[in-house]
């Protein structure tokens, strides 16, 4: 088969290792082992012998076999930790002659949480580059939830980017009757897809290229947040279907996550039937952040992508964002939408009853105020009816909205042409308000 | 007080409030507005519901104080509907004239009207309203009724109002969850213009936006019928959620300082001008500039009008609309929306009134309310029709009963 050289995939390819940590990590990269791109090799690590057992990966590496007989690390991230170091040598090598490894792990668990750290550690003092790509768990994990957020700390301090799949975002587009185990197999596609587009920017020669400098410098900052998504489109409309994809991406909230990114990578494969013109569109539709924000792009064109698009898109959000600094003698960088000062506010009783009084039409002036309190009075008395008044202004049930999430969090988001118009008219527009 | 005649009850599910009104007709076919009934609207989002138990609740309430107040008890109700799902176009029936002379019987007009309601939705989807809009007999247009003409081709246009299924279901389940009847869904848009537009405005042609807090509906007349209707999911939240994101306040104090403060246009003279926000967090006052309030505010504003003025582009019938535009819906009572509707419209724009109305008529002249008293006025419409017994109607009626018959 011919190809033209420019579009073949980079010939002194990088070296990948994609290494999976833990439960869900095995899991994932049993998932990638079958489809990786060339030059993208897979291991997988546990405590757990039987979980490990059942991967369909050749390399495979048992940790703690005798202080935890192969029984996992039942929780414990000091176990996770204490085994890793304890086989160093071993991590180092499965890390030797590597350009770039990617760990792949679910947090909040005892294996992966402790071993993640040091094993990007070991990784980057062998000369590697360190991605981890990490699940964290749903809010109703409780106490997984908190080691998920110290081994977070932990792991960005250690490797050189992180990316971070949110199993509660996932997990909205689902109702609750769903399954466990199927909310779990549709994150993983989701993650999987994600994994997939991530390695694909980065080992694929691009048109318009991007490499992992790109992707570390949109990921940079300590306390920045950010997700990532991969989405695919074919047919007539497939560039159109490509944005409202996206834009529906459970992950990405519902494109809140690219209005808000103070910096994004967006890039897009196609096969060589993309046109210049997809590539404008898409870019254009997908860049609807403040001016300032860093906006990175690629776009790589390969045979196999034939008749289809594939797009990933990774956002990061640093710790303060400022859309507009009002005429305001005290700096009120804390005082952003969605900070938690903002939010003790939304309970403040004097604010609710001006939410009442702005929300409602004046009732009319043929029943008066006392009138009206006389009949609800009677109307506690008219027992046996089957319908019953509750209270009419339940303090404790007020919209407690933060502005960040919005009010529209709840509902689809209002796409028009391929544009969210749920952003602020002034936002997309690109206005500066002084 | 003891009155025999029928009562009719319109319900609003808004996003803001949920809204019932009361109307009687009387013996001489008067309809007279006797009850009106509110409550905040906790758990409605974009005109749907997000949450059951809430909105059965705010039912409930408004209910129960438009009972209290004209002094009934509501078994049904006429039902508004709306959310992003609702469309409209125009369809077209055919049917051959099969009597020997050729002379077009009523039951021709039937046919060729059932023709045209066979549309091909797809699956998903169901009609709420199909409305009659012309006949042409052999080619020629604009007949309103072809029974006794001689023609061998009767063709009629139809306007078809649809929506998704699920998502209609979802207000006549609420209401039907708290023991109350739904007599017929309506497209919201449609409601709000019956309650605003004279027969005359509708023969001149107009347009009637209902900027509401989630959706805005919108719906075009020309030569007496429906041309055009449509929703879009944006309204009056939008503005709010700008203005707290764009501020930085939240959004109990975005609504605020909208009322208080916002306009559709930014003047000259709003430069410089400062509010001092209320400081009851112990942080040091803050001021923001009226400017910048307004510049965000009029930018959403113009964008939901401009929306709909693409929409006027497509039907090619602006100049058709000589009696102007009609705003209603809490929106209308953004200051200078009138100012800058008429420039984005090209066309006359005013707050619409609802007039034509007896009964409690000083308080029920609000924007807010034109729905909820639109959907008694269709609902006498459609008593008014029963008593004569039309054919249509029982169509209707049967063709309404496919909401039910699911869940
Ligand atoms: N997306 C996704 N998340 C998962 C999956 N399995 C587990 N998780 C999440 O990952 C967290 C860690 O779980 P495991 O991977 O089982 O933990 P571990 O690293 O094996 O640690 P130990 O079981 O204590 O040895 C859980 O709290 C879940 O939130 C999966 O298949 N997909
Ligand atoms: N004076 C005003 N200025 C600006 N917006 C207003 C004003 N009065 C009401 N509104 C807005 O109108 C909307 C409510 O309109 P309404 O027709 O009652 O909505 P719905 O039918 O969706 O419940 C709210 O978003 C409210 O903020
Ligand atoms: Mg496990
Ligand atoms: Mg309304």
């Amino acid at each position: 088969m011919m190809t033209s050289p420019e579009f073949a995939p980079v010939m002194k390819a990088l070296s990948i290792r994609v290494i999976g940590l833990g439960g869900a990590g095995v899991t994932l990269v049993g998932k990638l082992h079958a489809e990786s791109p060339d030059g993208v090799r897979c291991a997988v690590i546990h405590t757990n012998s039987r979980v490990l057992d059942h991967s369909p990966c050749d390399e495979r590496v048992l940790l703690g076999a005798k202080l935890l007989r192969g029984l996992g690390a039942g929780g414990d991230p000091d176990l996770g930790r204490a085994v890793a170091e304890d086989s160093a040598e071993q991590l180092k090598s499965l890390c030797s002659d590597t350009d770039l490894v990617v760990i792949v792990a679910g947090l909040g668990g005892g294996t992966a949480t402790g071993v993640a750290p040091v094993l990007a550690r070991i990784a980057k003092e062998a000369g590697a580059l360190v991605l981890a790509v990490v699940a964290v768990p749903f809010d109703f994990e409780g106490q997984r939830q908190r080691q998920a957020q110290a081994g977070l700390r932990k792991l960005r301090g250690a490797a050189d980017a992180v990316l971070c799949l949110h199993n509660q975002k996932v997990c909205q587009l689902w109702n609750e009757d769903t399954r466990a185990l199927e909310i779990f197999n549709n994150a993983n596609e989701l993650w999987a897809q994600g994994v997939q587009g991530v390695l694909n920017i980065l080992t694929r020669r691009g048109l318009i290229h991007v490499d992992f400098a790109d992707l570390a410098a949109v990921l940079r900052g300590r306390n920045s947040e950010s997700c990532f998504a991969t989405v695919e489109a074919a047919g007539e409309n497939r560039s159109r279907d490509l944005i409202e994809k996206a834009l529906a991406h459970p992950v990405l909230d519902h494109g809140h996550a690219l209005t808000e990114a103070d910096a994004l990578l967006v890039t897009l494969v196609g096969g060589p039937d993309m046109t210049i013109g997809e590539v404008n569109r898409i870019m254009d539709a997908l860049r609807r952040q403040p001016e300032d924000a860093q906006f990175i792009m690629g776009a790589s064109i390969c045979e196999e992508f034939a008749g289809r698009l594939s797009l990933t898109i990774v956002a990061a959000k640093h710790a303060v964002q400022d859309i507009d600094q009002p005429n305001d003698d005290k700096p009120s960088g804390g005082e952003r939408p969605g900070d938690p000062q903002i939010e003790t506010q939304f309970l403040r009783p004097p604010e609710m009853e001006s939410l009442s009084a702005s929300r409602f039409v004046p009732p009319p002036p043929e029943l008066t105020e006392s009138k009206k309190s006389e009949l609800f009075a009677r109307q506690g008395g008219r027992g046996g009816k089957m319908r019953k008044t509750g209270s009419r202004w339940r303090q404790g049930q007020l919209p407690l909205e933060i502005i960040s999430k919005g009010r529209f969090e709840k509902s689809q988001p209002t796409i028009h042409h391929g544009e969210d118009l749920d952003v602020p008219t002034y936002i997309r527009r690109g206005i500066k308000l002084n | 007080m003891f009155n025999s005649s029928p009562i009719i009850v319109g319900l609003e599910l808004g996003t803001s409030k949920v809204c019932a009104v009361v109307g009687q007709l009387s013996d001489g076919g008067v309809l007279n507005i006797i009850g009106l009934g509110q409550s905040r609207s906790r758990a409605i989002r974009k005109g749907e519901i997000v949450n059951a138990s809430d909105v059965a609740e705010d039912i409930r309430n408004a209910i129960v104080e438009a009972e209290q107040m004209a002094d009934v008890e509501i078994r049904s109700v006429y039902l508004g509907v709306t959310g992003g799902h609702i469309r409209g176009f125009n369809n077209r029936g055919f049917h051959s004239v099969v009597s020997a002379d050729r002379e077009i019987a009523p039951e021709d007009v039937h046919d060729v009207i059932k023709n045209a309601k066979a549309i091909n939705l797809s699956a998903e989807n169901r009609v709420v309203h199909v409305v009659r809009q012309h006949f042409s007999v052999d080619g020629q247009n604009g007949i309103a009724d072809p029974v006794g003409m001689f023609g061998a081709r009767l063709e009629v246009d139809v306007h078809v109002v649809h929506g998704q299924f699920t998502r209609l279901q979802n207000p006549i389940r609420a209401v039907k969850g708290v023991q109350i009847d739904v007599e017929n869904i309506v497209f919201t848009g449609l409601a709000s213009s019956l309650a605003l537009l004279s027969n005359e405005q509708k023969e001149l042609g107009a347009l009637v936006i209902d900027i509401g807090g989630g959706t805005t509906e919108f719906i075009v007349y020309s030569a007496g019928t429906i041309k055009h209707t449509g929703v879009f999911a944006i309204g009056g939240d939008h503005i709010s959620n700008d203005l707290g994101y764009g501020l930085k306040v939240p959004l109990p104090m975005a609504e605020k300082l909208k009322i208080e403060h916002g306009s559709a246009a930014v003047d000259d003279s709003d430069k410089g001008v400062a509010i001092q926000l209320p400081c009851e967090t112990g942080l040091p006052d803050r001021t923001l500039q009226v400017g910048h309030l307004r510049r965000i505010m009029s930018l959403r504003v113009e964008e939901i009008l401009e929306l709909v003025n693409e929409e006027i582009e497509g039907t090619g019938l602006r100049e058709y609309m000589r009696a102007g535009a009609f705003l209603c819906g809490g929106g209308a009572r953004i200051p200078q929306i009138d100012k800058v509707a008429s420039r984005i419209l090209g066309m006359p724009a005013s707050i619409g009134r609802t007039n034509s109305m007896s009964g409690l008529k000083s308080a029920l002249d609000q924007p807010e309310f034109s729905t909820a008293i639109g959907l008694v006025k269709f609902g006498s419409f459609e008593q008014q029709k029963h008593l004569h017994r039309t054919g249509p109607l029982h169509a209707l009626k049967s063709r309404f009963s496919q909401f039910f018959r699911v869940g």
